[in-house]
């Protein structure tokens, strides 16, 4: 892991990446497994403080819109062999995504959906209620009218990501600054000049913009306009059981997910359409509320009864960084030559991180286009080519 | 020596945590575990603290401590689905619906 550097930030660098969360580290990694030298990863308070250590650690490929999915399918493909790549056990395992509704019309949709992952070679199935039980055996199914199940989805312990690719960072040269803050990004004559810190300034040619639900604030900087906003998600964790639950649980009709980590705590959260959201950071409040422990509890127990004995431990809050569609914004803006974005992940970044990183990385040190990097670029709202993703739960 | 009964984390481990390079009192926690189990850091937290401040060479009062996270005792989801929000002591928020009756992290999150 990184520790505290007492030293002043260096005066150059070839690339600054801003941000140590998932994306921040996993282009990072990337960039410098592609020979680039004299990376920087500034981070303002400790690796995985922002949305990475927040969340559910989550990871399908059970998407509607054809970029997700491959991007997700891709990603899974990068879990399964994480801790042998960053050699550090990042606890990745694949209990499947139970994907529940209790909604007869949402039924065509899921069938839908089913077509078009299996079209992208993704293992996904249709289960009537009764089969659910096969999977969750407690589930009571008495409200559900079916379900889709894919049994590559799993969970992994983000803040063990994070740490691993870290300290695969380090080994391959990166240096890394924690408690450390971008206050001013420099950009002149249309290209990236470096940063200002608040521990000295950083000469750089390319600037990756990886600041999570920070992202638009910074982009704002060098006249970036990111149309994203920024709301408070709220997920607890219980005490440890022993093993009862392989997959994640999720539900499109309210929004809860549960999973139970390999430490055996259920994790898990449920989406409130009340929540109100916030562009400027400065009104970020990621302070826990009763009334999600209350709704949660409520929904945990109605869908799984059994839990009403185990006690829940902790509760806490993060930002999900939401774009109109719910899809992130990849790439560059024209006119600003090394300025780059990976954000507006909304609540599905720990699972694309790695994948985003590594298209990423290809793509700024090539310059080549990248498929999915074009649909999912910033003037994609300007063309308007917004395609939503129905699979948006939590 | 334990450090933290709950989880059982001893000082040594500890100690070889900061070695690895986690230098800060949240990164150690989720790292060793410390805090996150019944007593969620009651008994252990100051004394971590104290025990990293030496690591450090700093004072004890330099060490910032983890956010406190609610509840204050681990509750059952049976008991907390039957709250009533709407009872006396819970503060309406803006839209009409209950809320904490007070703030329980620091205004800002370390
Ligand atoms: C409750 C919750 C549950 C979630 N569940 C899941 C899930 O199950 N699966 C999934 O895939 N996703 C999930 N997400 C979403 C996921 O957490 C995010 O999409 C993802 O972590 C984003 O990673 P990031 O690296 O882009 O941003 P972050 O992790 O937020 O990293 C950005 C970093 O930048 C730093 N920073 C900000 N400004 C500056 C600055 N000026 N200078 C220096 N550093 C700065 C921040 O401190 C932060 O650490 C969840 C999110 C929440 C809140």
């Amino acid at each position: 892991m990184i520790p505290l550097s007492r030293g002043p930030v260096p005066a150059t660098a070839d690339a600054v990446v801003i941000g140590g969360g998932i994306n921040g580290l996993a282009v990072a990694y990337e960039l410098a497994g592609r020979g680039l030298k004299n990376i920087v990863v500034l981070e303002s308070r400790y690796i995985g403080s922002g949305s990475t250590g927040r969340c559910g650690g989550g990871i399908r490929a059970q998407w509607t819109t054809k970029e997700n999915i491959r991007l997700a399918q891709e990603s899974v493909a990068m879990y399964e062999n994480m801790s042998a790549e960053l050699g550090y056990q990042v606890f990745f395992r694949q209990g499947g995504y139970l994907m529940i509704t209790e909604n007869e019309k949402d039924l065509p949709a899921l069938r839908d959906a089913v077509a078009l992952q299996n079209s992208c070679g993704v293992p996904t199935e249709f289960l009537p209620p009764s089969d659910c039980r096969k999977i969750v055996p407690d589930l009571d199914v008495s409200r559900l009218v079916g379900a889709t199940f894919c049994p590559k989805d799993g969970t992994a312990y983000p803040f063990a990501v994070v740490w691993g690719y870290a300290r695969a960072c380090h080994r391959r040269g990166v240096r890394i600054f924690i408690r450390t803050t971008v206050k001013e990004m420099l950009a002149q004559d249309g290209r990236m000049r470096g940063v200002v810190t608040d521990r000295g300034v950083i000469h750089a040619p390319v600037v990756v913009n990886s600041a999570g639900p920070w992202a638009r604030h910074l982009a704002a900087q060098v006249g970036v306009s990111l149309p994203n906003r920024q709301e408070r998600h709220e997920i607890m964790v219980s005490e440890s059981l022993k093993p009862f639950l392989d997959p994640m649980v999720i539900s499109i009709t309210n929004g809860i997910y549960f999973s139970q980590s390999l430490r055996g705590e259920i994790v898990g959260g449920i989406g409130d359409p009340h929540e109100p959201h916030w562009t400027d950071p400065a009104e970020f409040d990621t302070r826990s509320q009763l009334v999600f422990a209350v709704r949660f509890a409520r929904a945990l127990t109605a869908l799984y009864p059994r839990a009403a004995q185990v006690r829940m431990m902790r509760q806490w809050a993060g930002m999900y960084d939401v774009t109109p569609d719910h899809r992130p914004i990849l790439g560059g803006v024209p006119g600003l030559e090394g300025y780059h974005h990976i954000c507006g992940f909304s609540g599905h970044g720990f699972m694309l991180g790695p994948v985003t990183g590594r298209r990423m990385a290809e793509h700024i040190l090539t310059g080549r286009p990248d498929e999915i990097i074009t649909s999912l670029s910033l003037d994609r709202f300007e063309r308007g080519d917004l395609q939503a993703d129905a699979f948006v739960v939590g | 020596m334990f450090l933290c009964c709950c989880e059982d984390v001893t000082l040594r481990e500890w100690r070889q945590a900061y070695g690895e390079g986690f230098s800060e009192m949240e990164s150690l926690k989720r790292y060793t575990g410390l805090g996150t189990g019944f007593c969620q850091g009651k008994r252990c937290l100051s004394e971590a603290a104290a025990e990293l401040a030496a690591l450090r060479g700093a004072e004890p009062a330099t060490i910032r401590l983890t956010t406190i996270r609610p509840p204050a005792e681990p509750l059952t989801f049976a008991e907390l689905a039957a709250l009533d929000l709407d009872a006396p002591g819970a503060v309406p928020r803006a839209d009409g619906r209950a809320a904490l009756p007070a703030p329980t992290a620091p205004e800002e999150e370390s």
